[in-house]
């Protein structure tokens, strides 16, 4: 039989994307039989030689993007539709749901029923002669009926009828909410965001997850919630630390996963400290955009900083037990590139690395235009050429959070097996980086390394 | 910091990555921690292949802990025909996960750069001379 989720109808570009990196996390695929940005239900099919309803519960019981699946037992424009398609694929199974106790729900989809018009659209199903009793809380079979308003629409112009089969993971969202976690900073993800960010990197038990820009480590909580052992670093030290009685281990101990946290140190991902060897399964981070204050990695633009720096007693002033090492400003695509480049060293075969993007609001739009006078581009060619891209990595999916004057895009990466990967591609690569590395930029300001930067700050200067 | 995170730091200097004396790292004045924390067993399984046993050997020994085999245990020392974690994952257990340095620090054999552990979390941010 086939199936229908229940998406919720928000971050829509998230929603298909997560199910298929379960699907994929689960060792099947999943057919899409429909599917539109529009709607919040789908229908899928999963391959003949798995069994459908436990393959369905694997798939959405950790979803975040989902509220259930259902075994669909019917669709159609209209009732009479309906109940013919449900006469069709179920006649048959009936007899089986005669005695236990069951449920109906009605799901009006930008629409509403009265209570009225409810008790006659669940009476009208009553050729299906269901005798056991009628239980609200938890009976054996739940069946919902779906109906598909468009906005401001009088009646339904799509109806699904379906049993529940399993429901979704989104509980996790009101427990890990930032409002109720003990150590968060300004910049931490949000709860969902991050549950989703945790299953496209397909964070599971008995793997390894790494975040090098924890912070108050909101990913590697949300992957060691999927049984993912996890560990990070950040480059400001203070974040790992923490306050008296605040940091990311009290996190940790706050949701029950202490197990799973292995360590935090301060590191900066330009010189790392991890050892180069690929046993990571999956990288997940957000890294710094620059706007509030510049990117910056280790080092410095001072000659007399680039010598080791005696204090008046002699002694090395990095010794010292107070020291910060100064930073640099850095470009930020050439952040975004280093990040691709350490995950296809440190992850292995098939591992994912899952990395939000910020794009300021206004490229869109620029490149549209850009793409009329230049005819023989493909938008989706352009589009393409944005998302930093990696001979060794295959891009699986890109998601986009909208924002009012800019979005953020969660890109997800598959590192391919070494047999996968263009052995020329790969080597034209490197010697593209040796280049930028050797010559650098002369770029030197926060706005000049930063385009997203640069164009976040026009956009509010255009609104004033 | 876990020993089973010492297994995957090396010294941050770039130079130092391809000298095979940087890894792994050396401790100094280290004063160790052991916390007791619930046993996962898929994860140690899944792990230990992509350690690196001769450093973890070596590290240990420098700690003055219990000397390790010879070899990487295999599947079936880790887990007995009745699914049971052996003695073997037990101890494994308890070394990587469960012994940790509370603080000291951390020496290049290349370079001798050290790096200072503070309550369990280590400073790889290196001056601006060695960047």
């Amino acid at each position: 039989m086939d199936y229908l989720i229940r998406f919720i109808q928000m971050h829509e570009t998230f929603r298909r994307p997560e199910t298929d990196a379960l699907a994929d996390l689960n060792g099947f695929k999943v057919e899409w039989l429909s599917y539109s940005d529009d709607s919040p239900f789908a229908i899928i099919r999963f391959p003949d030689d798995i069994d459908h309803d436990t393959a369905a519960k694997a798939l959405i019981s950790r979803s975040i993007m989902t509220y259930a699946i259902y075994e669909l037992w019917g669709t159609g424009s209209d009732y009479e539709a309906l109940h013919k398609d449900i006469r069709k694929r179920t006649e048959h199974l009936w007899e089986q749901y005669r005695r236990p106790s069951f449920r109906f729900e009605i799901d009006s989809f930008h629409g509403s029923r009265s209570h009225g018009e409810r008790r006659d659209i669940m009476e009208s199903l009553g050729y299906m002669e269901f005798q056991g009793p009628i239980v609200m809380r938890n009976p054996d079979h739940h069946f919902a009926i779906f109906e598909d308003f468009k906005l401001d629409a009088k009646s339904p112009h799509q109806l699904h009828f379906g049993r529940r089969i399993a429901e979704s993971g989104r509980g996790a969202i009101t427990k890990y909410n930032l409002k109720k976690r003990k150590y968060i900073a300004t910049t931490s993800m949000d709860a969902e965001l991050s549950l989703v960010t945790a299953n496209m990197a397909q964070a599971a038990p008995g793997r390894l997850a790494y975040d090098p820009f924890m912070g108050t480590g909101s990913f590697p909580l949300a992957c060691a919630h999927f049984g993912s052992t996890v560990f990070g670093s950040d480059m400001d030290g203070r974040s790992v630390r923490g306050k008296k009685g605040r940091n990311v281990k009290t996190n940790f101990e706050q949701y029950g996963t202490s197990s799973l946290y292995l360590d935090g140190f301060a590191a900066d991902l330009t010189n790392t400290p991890l050892r180069t060897s690929r046993y990571l399964d999956s990288i997940v981070c957000d890294p710094p955009y620059g706007v509030r204050e510049g990117l910056k990695v280790l080092g410095s633009l001072k000659p007399a900083l680039q010598q080791e720096v005696l204090l008046w007693n002699g002694q090395p002033a990095h010794l010292q037990s107070d020291y910060i090492p100064p930073k640099r400003p850095y470009s930020f695509l050439r952040m975004l590139d280093d990040i691709l480049d350490f995950s296809t060293t440190m992850l292995v075969d098939n591992g994912r690395l899952c990395m939000w993007m910020p794009v300021a609001g206004d490229v869109d739009e620029d490149e549209a235009e850009e793409s009329e006078t230049v005819p023989e581009k493909a938008p989706e060619e352009q589009e393409e050429y944005d998302i930093p891209q990696h001979p060794a990595l295959e891009l699986v999916s890109c998601c986009t959070q909208e924002f009012n004057k800019w979005s953020r895009q969660l890109l997800t990466y598959r590192r391919r097996r070494d047999s996968e990967v263009d052995v020329d591609a790969l080597a034209a690569y490197r010697m593209q980086r040796l280049d930028l590395q050797v010559n650098g930029s002369k770029k030197s300001t926060a706005d000049e390394l930063n385009d997203f930067r640069r164009k976040y700050f026009q956009g509010f200067k255009e609104r004033t | 910091m876990k020993l089973l995170t010492l297994n995957f730091l090396t010294c941050a200097i770039k130079t130092c990555k391809s000298n095979p004396a940087s890894f792994p790292l050396h401790p100094k004045d280290a004063e160790l921690e052991q916390i007791e924390i619930d046993m996962n067993p898929i994860f140690i399984r899944n792990i230990l292949p992509r350690l690196d046993w001769v450093a973890l050997k070596t590290l240990s020994s420098e700690l003055g802990l219990a000397s390790l085999p010879e070899d990487v245990p295999t599947e079936e020392e880790l887990m007995g025909e009745d699914g049971e974690a052996t003695q073997t994952l037990k101890d494994l257990h308890v070394l990587l996960m469960e012994t940790g340095i509370a603080s000291g620090r951390l020496c290049c054999g290349a370079c001798g750069h050290e790096y200072a552990v503070k309550e369990g979390i280590a400073n790889f941010l290196l001056p601006s001379h060695l960047v």
